[in-house]
Parts: C-alpha cells; structure tokens; sequence
C-alpha cells in the first residue's frame, strides 16, 4: 500500500508540471501589456518599459515560464500587485476560508446523496424513491447563486435564523458555534447539487448492482435484505459512486466561487474573481495553480481509497 | 493434393504492462511457433480449453493480429501483411457470437453489400444478384434483409454470418467456434448447413471448438493445442479413439459421455501453468503421469509421419 | 417502439418538453413581439413592482423593464448555452472516438491530456480562459465549451473502446472496409445515441454555468443582459427589491428543470438497457399472485414441485416461463432437469426459493413443498431463513456468482453466520473445513483470496463450499458446469458426485448437456417450452427416450467416438414461450404430428417409474397408470 501511494504521488508530478504549463499558456495568450494594465493608460513609456524589465516581460516565454516554475518552487508566487503582497499569502490566507466551506459541503454532499441514492434505489418507484427523485431533480436544476440569494431572503431577511454573509462577525468571539451559523447556509446552498448528483448516481449505481448475480448469491444464502442492500450492494456500487465523489470535490471547489459571491465569504473564489477583473495575472495564476494542486492530491486520496474498496485494482 | 493453407512457424507474443514508453513489464506466448498445413477442400479441427491460444491463432490468419513471427501462404501464395482487406478476399472469418458479430444499426442488406462493394466492387445490380444467390445457398428468405440484427433468433443470425463471409469469396473459412452460442437443436441445423456448403463450394474449413464431440463429427482432421503449443494432429477418428498425447487422453476422458460412469481422469485438482511464467520444458509436464526427467528439459518437437504428436512419451 | 412514441409515454419529459417549446418559440418570437427596448433606462422608474401599470415584471435598478429584459436575456442564455453543449459535444466526441478507435500510444497521450485538463476544477479552467481572453459572453461561451469537452472525450472513449473491440468491427475489417469508414459507418452511429444522452443531460448544466459566468460579471456585459447577469446586477438590491432577483432567477430554474426532464426522458428512449426495463431492482422474493387452489403436499420427497407457474409480465405481454411443473426428489437422490436455453429450467430452479427476479417475475400457481411446508406462500422471513440453510445453490458462472471485492473466507464466514450465532473465529474455522470438503489446495491461504485470484475451477469450488455451509438436505445447481472447461468439469462433476454420497443430499441438476445428466443423475425431466415432456430414471430414459423431442435432441448432439458424420437436425426453433400453440408445444417440429397433437391439453402421464406428455410416443411405455 505504501508503494502505491508512493507511485501515485510520483505520477502526480507530470500533472502538476502540466497544470502549471496549462495555466502558463492561457496567460500568455493574454492580448496586450500586462504592465499597461498595472499602471493605468497614463503611463509614460519609460515607465511601462522599466515595470516590464522589472517583471521580467521582456524575456521570451519558455524562459518566462521557467523562471515562474523556479520561483514557485522556491515558495516564490510572486506579488499581487492590486493587493501589494506576496500571492501566496494571500492565496493561503483566503485558502482556508475556501477549505472550510468547500469541505463541508462535501461532507454533506457525499453523505446526504449516498444516503438518498441507496433509499431511493432501495424502494425503487415507492413513495420515498418519487420524492427523493423530486428533490434532486430540483436540486440539479437551481442554480447555487439563486438559491443562495433566496436562502438568504427566507433564512436571514425574514426569520432571521442565520447572518446573511461573512464567515466571521466584525465583533464578537470566534467560537465554532459562530462558525457554525454563519457557514449553515453557504454550506448548504453548495451541497445542493452536488447532492442531486451522487443521489442520481449512487441510485443508478445500486440498480445496476443489485441486478447481479453476487447479489442474487447473498440473497440464495439467506442474508437479511439489510445485508443485502448495505453490505454487498452499496459497497459494490461504491466501485463507481468513488471516482464521482473525486469529479464532485471538484465541483464543490467550483461551485463555491460563486457561494463566496453570494454570501461574502472570504474565500480563494472570490479573490479570484476580483483577481480577473482587476487584471492581476500574478494573483490568477497562482491561485489557480495552489487550488488546482490541492485538487491533484484529493484524487490521489480518492484513488488510494479506490484501491482499499477494490482488490482488482493493482496496486 | 494441393495446400489450402500453410502456416510456417507462426507465433504471438503479446506485451503486458505496457507503458507510455519504455518496455512493457512482460510478455506472454499466446501462441509458441506453429506450423500446419491444410489440404484444399479439408477441415482441419482445432480443439482447445480457454486460453490455449485457438482465438489468437484464428485470429493472424485472416489479417486481425499481426504474427509476431512466422509465415503464412494461403494457396501458394505468401501473406505476410497483417491487412485485413487482402486477407479477406482469400480467407474470411465467422465469429462465434452471431449477434454481436453483426452492426446493430445496420440492415442486413447494408452488412451483405459491404464486402461486395469494398472487396470485389460490384455494381448496385451486380450486388443484387450476388446477393440472393447467396442467401439461396444459406437458406435465408429474402425478405430478411431489410430487417436489423435484433430481430434474428441465434441461428439465424449466424446464417447470416456466414454468408457474409460467402459473400467475400473466399474459398477458405476459419470458423471460430461458430456454434457454441446456439442450442444443440439449432447447432445441429448449422454444422448440416456448414457441411452442404462446403460440398457444393469446394470450401476449406478450420474448424475451431471446445465441444471434442463437434471437432470431431465436423473434422477430417484434428490438431489439438494445448498452451499455445499443437500437442498432436492426427485423423479426426483417431484422435480422440487412441490418443497419443496424454492431454489429448485427458481431454477425450474428461468429456462427458452417455454411457460411462463418472470418474475424474485427474486425480490431482490441476490447473493451467502461468502464462506470465511458464514452465521450462513441456507446459503439459507437472499434470502428466508420464513425464520424465527429459520433459523438465526440453520443449517436445511435433514429431510423426500419419499423425503427428509432440510428446517425449507417447502413448502409442 | 420508436423513440419519439417512448418520449411521448413519458409524462414528466412530455411536461419538460412543452415547457422548452413554450420557452424555445417566445425566445424565438421575442423580436416581433411588442416589447419595450430592453437597454432603455428610466431612472424615474426604477424598482417598480410586478403587476404595475405598463411593466407587467416591474422594472429594474435602472427602470428597465423587466419582461423585456427577461426575454431578451433568455434568448441570449438559451443561444449561448445550446452553442457551448453542440461545440463540447462535437468536439469532446471527436477526440473520445479517435482516442477510443486507435487505442494504444494515441489513445494513450489523448487521455493524459484529457486526464491533465480534468485536474482542474473546472472553473478555475474556465476563470483562466476567461482571464486570458477578458470578459465578455462569448468568452464564457468558450470557456464553457472547453471545459466540458474532457468530459465528452471521456465519456465517448469509454463507449468508443467497447465498440471498437465488437465482433462486427472486424467483420467489417474482413469486408474490406478501411479505418475512416469504419469509424463513420460502424462506430458512429453506435455512438451517436451516447452523444445525444450526454448531451440532453448536460445541455442544463451549460446553461447553468454561462449563467453563472455572467453572474459574476466575467459573461455578458452591461447593457445587453443575459439571465445569468440580471441575476447578478440585481444582487445588491436583494433586500429592498427581491423581485429584479427573483425573475431572472425562477427563469433559470424553469429553463434547466425543463431541459433535465426532457433529456432524462431522452436517455430512458435510446437507452436500450432502459428500454427494456433491465434497470429495475430486483426484490428480496419473487412477487407471488397465486390463482386458483394450492395444491396439498403428497408423497415422501423432500422438495417437491407440484403445478409450479412462473410467468414475466413484461409490459402487455406474458411469457409463461415455467407453465405447470410437477417435480420431486427424495434425500440422497440426484435428479437431472435438462432442456434448451428458454425451456424454462433455470426459472424453474430458481422459483423453489423465490430468487425470480421480479419484477418481472411472479408465481401465478402451483406450489413448492419443502418437508410438507409450502414455500410459496411462506411470508419473506421463513423463506430467507430456510435459504441456504436447508435449501442451498450453486450457481452457473463463479466469477459473477461471488461477491469481487470480499474476501471468499468472508463470503463463507457471513454464509454460516446468517444462520447460526457463532463467532467468527468458530465460523472461519468451519470455513476451512468447508475449504478442505472441496478439496482446495491450501485452504488456510485460500481464504483471504480474492474470487478475482482464483481459477474458474477453483472459485466452482468456493461455491459449493458456501453451499454446503449450513449442511443443508437439498442443493439446486444451475448449470454449475458449463462455463468451465472439460478437464475442470469432470474434476467438479466428480467432487459433486462424492458429496452427495458421502452427506446424503438430495440435489436438482440443471443442465442441457446430456453426458453429464447420464453421468451424474438417478433420474432426469426433460424440459420443452417451459414444461416437463418426460421424466425418468436416467439410463431408461436416454436409452429409449419415448417422447420424440427427447429423441430427437439426443439423436442431434454428436458422441465423442462416432467419427466424421451428418447429424440428424430438428428442424424450426422452440416457440416463444409468450405465444405458445395449443396441444402439444412440440408438434410445430415434429414429424410424426397428428392434428390431435394441436389441439387441447395434453397430460403428463405416469408409466411406472416414468412419465411423459406425448399422444404418439417413439416407444410404447409399459404400465399406464
């Protein structure tokens, strides 16, 4: 198992280089002058020349590439220059607001529509398979935004249950009871279609395990239909709902850029955001590299759980 | 007596673990050098258990797997390019899932007229005609043609099949296992059709199977593999009656037969050696109750002049 | 069916698809019809409630009217979000059919590039792209379309690889055809289905995250207004006048909701797994609707059949799968029941403990009785309890029939323990023994084996282990033979045969091979069209088969030993057993057929220690009863 984890992280290094290389290209495709952008249109010349020696814009792009991927290694993301300090403080601070939200709702995501998936697999066109149907097809139809946007209308304009936006209070302690309340309706607004969608697979995923023969096999010895249904067909149909658990941690990270917006969270999302209208390529860059690694390594946690569920595969 | 077939020394070996680049982790012999020769107008019987290599085998010598090594002629002529669409013309295929062996979105009409129009480029009256002569001789009714796969039972489906592969003219079939998927009662139906044909065309066939009892009902002669290896050819009513290899023994005591009491011809539960590590010498040795010191040594040649056997210690 | 009357049938994809038009065609409509200009503001009039004067909608921040901004803005959202799934789909097609198709080193530097642009959050991609080119909605529309197109391609792949690796690929290789018109002739249009389904599930998702684009203000700008950037502009009014939010925002929930349950409908239509309603869950006993008298146990067997029907409701149709069967075996005794695939034999087998899968399955009749006790009726609880522990299986094909990812000491463990509350250090150790019964070589490492690292034979063997866990009196073995190979066969048939003997159990056999039911049985029934024909005891039935079904089935499988000859052929196929003729299921094929043989019912009469169903037998049998 060691070994495997070993080779996981090692094959993981090409993607990395690769991603870097991704986000590299894209930038460069940027039309016009950075350093204009910086400076404003009333830049002299001389001025915008020197930022661009400076930046090291003058150089060619393989070089400048190089240079970037040196720099990073060394911890060195550069400076964003609308926030004037170093990318990756600001990318790690924002980071673990980011981490926070986005983990919860994955939480609540895998748990919730697991849990769904099975039931309405279990009773398939039932009563609680209808419902549960219902629910995710609204789920995956509602924009997160939207629903947000009303969650704070019901829930914090008219019953006043949750604070309408921020992580923390501007006063006040920081316990994890406050926490809680204000991270309730962000984290749930998240949840809700990525919850749709493992319900939708994990059913599908049951359906197509419980027609097989093994099933069939535990029934002919006598298991109990709980048994049936939690111990062999739920872990097989595990097998595929896993690698969608990894695509839908993905999905949440998405999804929880426009959560941030929605609720003011102080998140990697919206900096962002504000990153792109503020032409800070810097700051774009490398926040997309720092979130996009994240992700890398969560795979290899999905595939390392993959290889402990399925002995077929060789690790 | 002229040769239909001639495989000299055909061998494959398949890489396994492959990688992006560099050399793959290992390989497997699906097929040790064979040679065989078959007569023109002979069925020649292949019979063999899962993974003896008969697939692979069938496979190189219509152009689907390029030989890793060793040359086949088909009626003289040598054919060393792995293209399907020469192949095809002088030896065609009839798969053992009749239904899966035919485009589920196509028409019968449409899967009958490729061959005539990409091999042999006839006209749209041509085909026609071509066409109802051959589903004549299969026995098919016309009216089949506009109608898609699903909608044929088995058997008929693997009419079809084989008149697909009449349609290319050639004058060799391979026919792997073309009657495993049917019932016995539809099974018998095909081999009657299968034998007529081959009568009134002059037809060669090689006749690959696991049933013993088919191989040899069909078969002018056998070769049975073992292991990716010819153990023993020989004539169809001889194979099985008087083995000479002890696999062939085994093989022939191992099918049930109405009439003889059960027994287990092996009295150690045995399996196949490992592919990825074979063992040296004969791969039959370590189930053998005859082998000997020099079995452990040395691979056995195809040795004989009537049948031919590749045992150190044959049984006759 | 054609797809479109499937699409019909489905009411919630009907809903969803006359939404969509309503949508589509106002979209459409939406220049011509008398609408106020959507950019025009009116600062006078700004956040003017719905159902005003004038603005049916409202107005917004800047006192734009709201309907016209509405439509306007779906218009856009529907265009945009359309052109992103064709351009994802075209595309992510494409690269998935090639990779798919050729395989090896091309498939395999297409899917490390699909694999690295899968490593992104997709939206990190997307705010990359739109980074790069500057915001704008046909900069979304890019972004958008590019990030999907990996999972197109992956998608596409998948089915592409399976397609490829089909028979009729290489038969069309064999016909001469070339690798482009392959791939457009035989692969396409088998993947032109997966792309629709694909699309239709994801075109809601694109609009989605255009919207959401917009949203952020990196889509559509200021004046022109898309669904998603009224959304977005309307946020810091929120509060004061939720109505600017709420428009735009039900717009999209309708959109989306309507497109999802249109292409659900569309994935059920192609989807010919759905089509045949393979994808049901089969339940913990087959559904029982008995008519008529259930009929009293009689004699000393230990299982016995008595009238047994099982029917498939599939849709409007009925197939009578098992149409009346009479069996039984006594302790010790092994009976053969053998017949052609669709004799209705397995479906027999498996109605004893109530494993039909069902739907569609159900028990129209009949009864099975296990020691007096009737099973059919017995309520789920008796019926698991009895399983395995006194009625146990084996099924056919041992890679499908044991569970891949336990271990098989596991599956043996949980097998004893179902039934009897004992440790699992006692339980494994039982396990072993079972291990050892079935003459496995080393059984102590066998156990915390995967089914996956054993051999055929082997795993055969595991399955009759965890059969004979609970020392039950009777075993069903459904063709536990026939996907192994003839050495491995006889090692099983032979072990199977020592079992019996040694615990005294009473086993049913199924199988169509009739070497091995003259090897193994003391008595066969011969089964045709979903009934017994004839029944016997082995050696007096296959030496002089009276029913000419049974001798003309034995007459068409070659012996080994008889050499090169013509067989002797039946002509015609089984009938299908939801439209069987009247009298005697047979007669359509059979020669010596009288008109008496087509009409009403004929019996299965007992002739001594045999039985069988036939007006005009090959031979007279001694001893009617």
């Amino acid at each position: 198992m060691g070994r495997y984890i070993l080779k996981r992280l090692v094959s993981a290094v090409p993607v990395l280089l690769g991603i870097t290389v991704i986000v590299f290209a894209i930038m460069a495709m940027i039309p016009g002058d950075p350093a204009t952008a910086i400076l404003g249109s009333y830049a002299t010349p001389e001025n915008v020349e020197k930022l661009n020696r400076d930046l090291g814009l003058d150089k060619p792009a393989v070089q400048r590439y190089f240079i970037w991927l040196w720099n990073m290694a060394q911890g060195d993301f550069g400076r964003s220059f609308s926030l004037n300090r170093p990318v990756l403080d600001e990318v790690l601070d924002r980071f673990g607001a980011t981490l926070v939200l986005a983990g919860t709702a994955f939480v609540l995501c895998s748990v919730l529509g697991v849990a769904a998936g099975v039931v309405s697999a279990a009773r398939q066109y039932g009563l609680a398979d209808k419902a549960i149907t219902f629910a995710v097809l609204l789920g995956i139809s509602i924009p997160s935004f939207f629903l947000g946007m009303m969650m704070i209308l019901i829930f914090a304009v008219e019953l006043r249950w949750f604070p309408a936006s921020g992580m923390w209070p501007i006063y006040g302690d920081r316990t994890v009871l406050v926490l809680m309340k204000h991270l309730a309706m962000p984290a749930l607004a998240l949840a809700v279609v990525a919850t749709g969608v493992v319900a939708r697979l994990s059913r599908s995923a049951m359906l197509e395990v419980l027609r097989q023969d093994y099933i069939r096999t535990a029934r002919a010895k006598g298991v109990p239909e709980r048994g049936v249904i939690w111990r062999h067909a739920l872990r097989a149909a595990m097998v595929s709902i896993l690698p969608v658990l990894g695509i839908q941690a993905g999905f949440v990270l998405s999804g929880a850029v426009y959560i941030e917006m929605v609720f003011q969270w102080p998140g990697v999302g919206r900096m962002l955001v504000d990153a792109i209208l503020k032409r800070d390529i810097l700051l774009v860059q490398g926040g997309v590299v720092l979130v996009a690694a994240c992700y890398v390594m969560f795979n290899i946690v999905v595939d390392v759980a993959q290889s402990l569920l399925d002995p077929r595969i060789k690790t | 007596m002229s040769l239909a077939l001639r495989l000299e020394n055909l061998s494959k070996t398949f890489a396994v673990g492959k990688r992006l680049f560099g050399a793959p982790k290992g390989h497997v012999h699906a097929v040790h050098p064979v040679s065989l020769e078959v007569a023109q107008g002979e069925t020649l019987g292949i019979v063999g258990e899962s993974g003896c290599g008969k697939s692979t085998l069938a496979r190189m010598l219509v152009g689907l797997l390029e030989p890793s090594g060793g040359h086949i002629e088909i009626e003289g002529q040598p054919l060393d390019n792995a293209d399907p669409a020469v192949f095809g013309k002088r030896i065609q295929y009839v798969f053992q899932d009749p239904i899966s062996s035919l485009n589920p979105r196509k028409t019968i009409r449409q899967i009958m007229e490729a061959p005539l129009k990409r091999l042999h480029g006839m006209g749209r009256a041509e085909r026609e005609k071509r066409i109802s002569e051959i589903f004549a001789q299969v026995n098919l009714r016309e009216e089949f043609l506009e109608r898609y796969p699903h909608e044929f039972s088995g058997g008929q489906a693997q009419r079809i099949g084989i008149a697909r592969a009449l349609a290319a003219e050639a004058r060799i079939l391979i026919l792997d296992e073309p009657v495993s998927a049917l019932d016995v009662s539809v099974q018998a139906q095909v081999l009657n059709l299968l034998a007529d044909l081959k009568a009134r065309l002059g037809l060669t066939y090689l006749f690959i199977s696991h049933d013993l009892a088919v191989v040899e009902a069909v078969s002018d002669r056998v070769a049975v593999l073992y292991f990716g290896s010819v153990v023993e050819v020989g004539r169809a009513e001889e194979v099985f009656a008087a083995p000479r290899h002890p696999y062939t023994k085994l093989l022939a005591e191992s099918a049930p037969v109405v009439g003889r009491a059960l027994s287990a011809p092996e009295g150690r539960e045995t399996e196949l050696p490992d592919p990825l590590d074979p063992p040296k010498g004969c791969a039959f040795r370590a189930r053998c109750p005859n082998a000997g010191a020099r079995c452990a040594e040395e691979v056995p040649r195809l040795e004989g002049e009537s049948g031919q056997v590749a045992c150190f210690h044959p049984l006759r | 069916m054609s797809t479109l009357a499937l699409l019909a049938r489905n009411r919630l994809a009907l809903a969803g698809l006359i939404v969509m038009g309503l949508v589509v065609v106002l979209a459409l409509l939406t220049p011509v019809l008398p609408l106020p200009d959507p950019d025009v503001t009116n600062t006078g009039n700004r956040f003017v409630k719905p159902f005003s004067e004038g603005a049916l909608l409202g107005t917004d921040h800047l006192g734009r009217d709201q309907l016209s901004r509405l439509m306007w803005g779906t218009r856009l959202s529907l265009a945009v979000g359309f052109a992103a799934a064709a351009i994802a789909a075209v595309l992510g097609a494409a690269v998935g059919i090639v990779a798919g198709y050729y395989g090896g080193r091309v498939d395999n530097l297409i899917m490390r590039g699909v694999d690295m642009l899968m490593a992104f959050p997709y939206i990190l991609l997307a705010l990359a792209i739109v980074a790069a080119l500057g915001p704008g909605l046909l900069n979304a529309l890019i972004a958008v379309a590019a990030v999907n197109i990996p999972f197109f391609a992956r998608n596409i792949r998948g089915i592409t690889v399976g397609i490829a690796n089909k028979e009729f690929v290489d038969a069309a290789r064999l016909a001469g055809m070339n690798d482009a018109r392959i791939i457009l002739g035989e692969v396409l249009p088998n993947v032109i289905p997966v792309i629709v389904i694909a699309m239709s599930t994801t075109v809601g998702w694109m609009i989605l995250e255009t919207a959401g684009l917009s949203f952020l203000g990196l889509g559509s700008q200021p004046p022109q207004a898309d669904l998603g950037s009224m959304l977005g502009e309307a946020r810091a009014a929120l509060i004061t006048s939720p109505h600017t939010s709420i428009v735009p925002g039900a717009m999209i929930l309708v959109i989306v909701m309507a497109i999802n349950l249109l292409g659900d409908g569309v994935r059920d239509a192609l989807d010919p797994r759905l089509r045949s309603g393979a994808l049901t869950r089969p339940m913990a006993a087959t559904l029982v609707r008995r008519e008529g008298p259930v009929p009293e146990p009689v004699g000393d067997d230990v299982l016995s059949l008595r009238d047994l029907q099982t029917q498939f409701h599939v849709k409007q149709r009925v197939y009578r799968a098992v149409g009346g069967v009479s069996l039984g075996v006594k302790p010790g005794e092994c009976l053969g029941i053998i017949g052609e695939s669709g004799s209705g034999k397995s479906v027999t087998a498996l109605s004893v403990m109530g494993l039909v899968a069902s739907p569609p399955g159900v028990i129209t009749g009949g009864a099975v009785h296990y020691k007096g006790e009737d099973l059919v009726g017995a309520p789920y609880g008796r019926l698991r309890d009895l399983r395995g522990r006194e009625v146990a299986y084996i099924f056919q094909d041992p890679l499908a029939t044991l569970h891949p990812l336990y271990k098989v000491g596991d599956q043996l463990v949980e097998a004893i323990r179902v039934h009897h509350a004992i440790s699992n250090k006692e339980a494994r150790a039982k396990a072993l023994s079972l291990l050892r019964d079935v003459r496995i070589p080393n059984p102590e490492s066998r156990l915390d084996s995967f089914p996956h690292e054993l051999s055929g034979g082997m795993r055969q063997r595991v399955g009759i282990a965890m059969a004979l866990a609970n020392d039950p009196e009777v075993i069903i073995a459904d063709e536990p033979t026939t996907a192994l190979d003839v050495t491995v066969q006889a090692q099983i048939l032979s072990l199977l045969d020592t079992l019996r003997r040694e615990k005294g159990l009473a086993i049913v056999f199924i199988t169509h091979d009739f070497g091995v039911v003259a090897q193994l049985c003391d008595r066969v029934a011969v089964m045709y069209a979903g009934r017994i024909v004839e029944e016997g005891p082995t050696r007096a039935l296959l030496e002089a088969p009276a029913h000419p079904y049974t001798s003309r089935l034995i007459a068409c499988v070659p012996e080994l030993g008889g050499g090169k000859r013509a067989l002797h052929a039946i002509p015609g196929l089984p009938p299908a057993v939801d439209d069987l003729p009247p009298g005697c299921a047979f007669a359509p094929r059979c020669d010596k057929a009288q008109p008496a043989c087509r009409e009403g019912e004929i019996a299965l009469e007992t002739h001594g220690a045999r039985k069988l169903r036939c007006l005009f037998p090959e031979t007279e049998l001694e001893g009617r009863a």
